[in-house]
């Protein structure tokens, strides 16, 4: 419950905290008043922490996507509160546009834009270097190393962004975010500012700003000159000099005690990305052999280094990195993420030293390895989900014209793989499913014949999925867009959304109905529940076949949210091994090795189904399913 | 005493690696350590594999990713996953505690890969680690009440077994202070039936 230690915690106090929640108590001690964020991982926990804030001192919002969310950010920024903003590195492309426009113009009060990158897509389908976008649009970033850092620099970062006018982008990874610590706790703010809007007071774009963005940025390269965020450990010289951030600092600093070469090589952390402290760097390099570089995702420090290094007259050095391919993971350099081993590899390789990792031979790992299967990842037990798309996958066999499917961003993208069933011939960002389904409908007339239909989830709807249907519907398009309704968003952790009904704060709120808005751009709605799932099967199967844009809604709420909610399940589900066939049924053992759920194992013994009770859900939609019948769903009392 | 400490809680999605993380950094915090938890929980809803890295020191912060061959310790909550840790992070130095409840992978289920049989996986186990120590975690949990504190039989045991440098009093301390008011029995009854089936286990 790090959350608690973060907003109840006293000053002075050691909490162990997680990254998120470290940034989310330095924007609360920096007084901050207003958090808002379209939920991601590994960003999520930072807005979930803010959101325990007494109302009185912080309006916290859930907004419905990443762009609207830094707008009523901003608005707080102009009326002279602090803000932050936070979403996933995937986010900041929705935001870009107002990003990009309002730092032209600047803002007033401190404005920290938080973006959390996911090098090697621990919970993403891409892995994004957000320094790229914020350099793109002239926006400083900071980057903490430690979760103690994480607190410091969130702070920091909206002193900076008071200095400077503009928006200040802290950049924590996963690493970072979902690492914890202990975190020594700081006062409160005690300022109450008031929200001010003076008549008179203008916050415009034009492409003569342009100027006070840049000149900006030289404000920012003057403060991070000396600021306490760059720093070096180890020896004043040293030929060999490794420029790291992020966790790469640990990782830099492990990898030179394995080796033995405690006062041989040079750390230099750099905690401000962009702009780069171009004098404090160049002293660094000055008498220097060779430079190791290790950060996050992509080469940027490393680019920005070598520029500095070109423009200026320092004498031959060689640069390891992942321009050279010296920082490389299994994956090769520029994909994956950094750790210790990495850094070990190269270090050794510029020292001409032997390391060998202390572990098994190749021989024994392989060996056994071969003996362990992958864990994939599944749905859970109960999830409606599995249900939906068992429902599409018989509408699609039944209708028989190749159904294209156009899948889209959420729990639900696992329909692109087995446990989906493998029903997605397309998967992108949020949104895509629509835009794609509505254009593949329109080249019949170039002799593409196979029917669309796109799956998106009740979040994605709201974030992305609108502008898709009415596109659709304008331009007379033809496809089928499911909406997978389990009434949260709840791949990120079951943040609340518009047809929610409740607000960050717990309180209850109008709810917007997805079938309203529907129904409102004149395309018809149905509903069903995937949990009956010959009948939504049918229902998809009846609406391929009409013209035009039409939304399926199907509505159950998400297994793990009713597990909490009911506390015990509603039905027992158990074999009734009289009647199951086992290998002779025919089925070919449907409920284990097709629908795929984790409750339905196989009884070795007897060679027939049985249901795992400690990991059942108690759905019953398998019994629905059983051609034997031999799966039986029982009521029970609570 | 080996400084950093590094240890890895494994298992699926669900089975509260991220509270067993928090007890053990709490506790190690009161002993005086720098704590780092490294966790890779993203997908940790959909099945799949999570695991927390700990890493202990009395002289300095230590990284969230444990370096090849240097995990010292592993508690896993799940066989195969427990395994995985070993090739992954281990030598022949480490030591493991184990709960031998399969959960079986989806593509198992689905018959496209075979989940080893449990005795030669343990004995494979046992070939590659200075120790196994092999806790029914998920048969006494039930036995206690409620499967769900499996996890918690795991940090008894591990305590018992007398791997960390951290008494058993300070682990009773955090459980008591990290565990809500409604299942703090439940919990202590897990966590000294784990504590005693380690103490009790013949390590030959």
């Amino acid at each position: 419950m790090g959350w608690k230690d973060a907003i109840e915690g006293k000053p002075g106090d050691l909490v162990l905290l997680n990254g998120n929640e470290a940034i989310a108590r330095g924007a609360y001690e920096a007084g901050v008043r207003y958090a808002s964020s379209y939920p991601g991982s590994p960003s999520s926990e930072i807005t979930e922490t803010l959101s325990r804030v007494p109302a009185s001192d912080l309006y916290a919002e859930w907004s419905v996507n990443e762009i609207v969310s830094l707008e009523g950010a901003t608005a707080a920024s102009f009326a002279g509160l602090r803000a932050m903003c936070t979403m996933k590195a995937d986010g900041l492309n929705v935001a870009f546009d107002f990003l990009t426009s309002m730092n032209l113009g600047g803002c007033k009060g401190g404005l920290v834009l938080t973006v959390a990158d996911d090098p090697q897509g621990h919970s993403s389908v891409k892995e994004y270097d957000s320094r790229y976008l914020a350099k793109s649009a002239m926006v400083p970033v900071l980057e903490p190393s430690t979760v103690k850092e994480a607190r410091e620099m969130a702070i920091k970062a909206f002193d900076i962004s008071e200095q400077i006018k503009g928006p200040v982008l802290l950049r924590s990874v996963t690493r970072v975010s979902h690492s914890r610590g202990l975190v020594r706790l700081g006062a409160l703010a005690q300022e109450r500012k008031k929200a001010e809007f003076p008549v008179g007071q203008r916050f415009l774009t034009k492409t003569l700003f342009h100027m006070k963005a840049r000149d900006r940025l030289i404000q920012a390269a003057i403060i991070f000159e000396e600021c306490k965020f760059n720093y070096t450990e180890g020896p004043d010289r040293a030929d060999t000099v490794i420029f790291c951030c992020g966790t790469s600092l640990l990782y830099a600093r492990e990898a030179i005690n394995i080796l033995g070469l405690q006062g041989k090589i040079k750390l230099v952390k750099i905690g401000t990305t962009f702009p780069l402290p171009e004098r404090f760097i160049l002293s660094n390099l000055q008498g220097v052999k060779n430079v190791i570089f290790a950060e996050e995702i992509r080469s940027f420090i490393e680019e920005g280094v070598m520029l500095i290094y070109a423009r200026h007259n320092i004498g031959n050095i060689r640069f390891y990195g992942k321009i050279s391919g010296d920082i490389s993971g299994v994956r090769g350099p520029f994909c994956g993420e950094m750790n210790p081993d990495i850094i070990i590899k190269a270090i050794a390789r510029v020292k001409r030293i032997q390391y060998e990792a202390p572990g098994y031979s190749p021989e024994t790992i392989v060996e056994f390895s071969t003996m362990l299967p992958p864990r994939e990842y599944a749905m859970c037990p109960g999830c409606p989900h599995r249900a939906s798309f068992w429902a599409v996958k018989t509408a699609i066999a039944v209708d028989s014209r190749d159904c294209i499917v156009a899948g889209d961003i959420g729990c639900y993208c696992l329909g692109a793989w087995d446990t989906g069933y493998n029903l997605f011939d397309s998967l992108h960002c949020m949104g895509a499913g629509p835009g794609i389904a509505s254009g593949l409908s329109k080249l019949e007339k170039f002799g593409l014949k196979r029917p669309t239909l796109t799956i998106v989830g009740d979040s994605t709807f709201y974030h992305a999925v609108i502008p898709g249907l009415i596109n659709g519907r304008y331009s007379g398009s033809d496809f089928l867009c499911i909406v997978l309704d389990n009434s949260v968003t709840a791949m990120t952790g079951h943040q609340p959304h518009p047809g929610s009904g409740i607000s960050n704060h717990g309180r209850s709120t109008t709810a917007i109905p997805i079938e309203e808005i529907v129904r409102g751009l004149g395309i018809p709605c149905a509903i069903t529940d995937p949990f009956e799932n010959d009948k939504t099967a049918e229902t998809i199967s009846s609406t391929l076949r009409e013209p035009g844009v039409k939304v399926l809604i199907l509505r159950r709420e998400c297994a793990l949210v009713a597990a909490r909610k009911h506390q015990h399940k509603k039905q027992r589900v158990y074999v009734d091994q009289s009647l199951c066939r086992g290998e002779s049924c025919g089925c070919g053992r449907f409920c284990t090795s097709v629908w795929g759920c984790p409750g339905n194992i196989w009884d070795p013994v007897a060679g027939k189904a049985v249901i795992d009770e400690a990991v059942c859900a108690g759905c019953g939609v398998c019994a629905t399913l059983c051609p034997a019948g031999a799966i039986i769903a029982e009521e029970v009392d609570k | 005493m080996k400084d950093p400490i590094n240890m890895v809680i494994t298992g699926v999605g669900g089975q509260g690696n991220i509270l067993v993380s928090e007890i053990l950094a709490k506790a190690a915090s009161v002993e005086g350590f720098r704590v780092t938890v490294g966790e890779s929980y993203g997908m940790s809803q959909r099945g799949g594999s999570v695991s927390s890295h700990i890493r202990l020191s009395r002289n300095c912060l230590y990284g969230p990713i444990i370096p090849a061959g240097h995990v010292d310790i592993i508690v896993g909550f799940e066989p195969v996953e427990a395994a995985r840790i070993a090739l992954e992070l281990g030598s022949p130095n480490v030591k493991i505690i184990v709960n031998p409840r399969p959960v079986f992978p989806v593509h198992v289920l689905m018959g496209k890969c075979e989940y080893p049989p449990i005795e030669d996986l343990l004995d494979k186990i046992k070939g590659i680690t200075a120790q196994t120590l092999i806790i029914e975690s998920t048969v006494l949990a039930a036995q206690v009440g409620d499967p769900v504190v499996q996890n918690i039989i795991m940090v008894g045991a591990l305590a018992g077994s007398g791997y960390m440098p951290i008494p058993r009093e300070t682990f009773e301390e955090i459980i008591t202070r990290v565990v809500p008011q409604k299942a703090l029995e439940l919990n202590q009854k897990a966590f000294k039936i784990g504590f005693e089936t380690a103490q009790n286990i013949n390590r030959s």
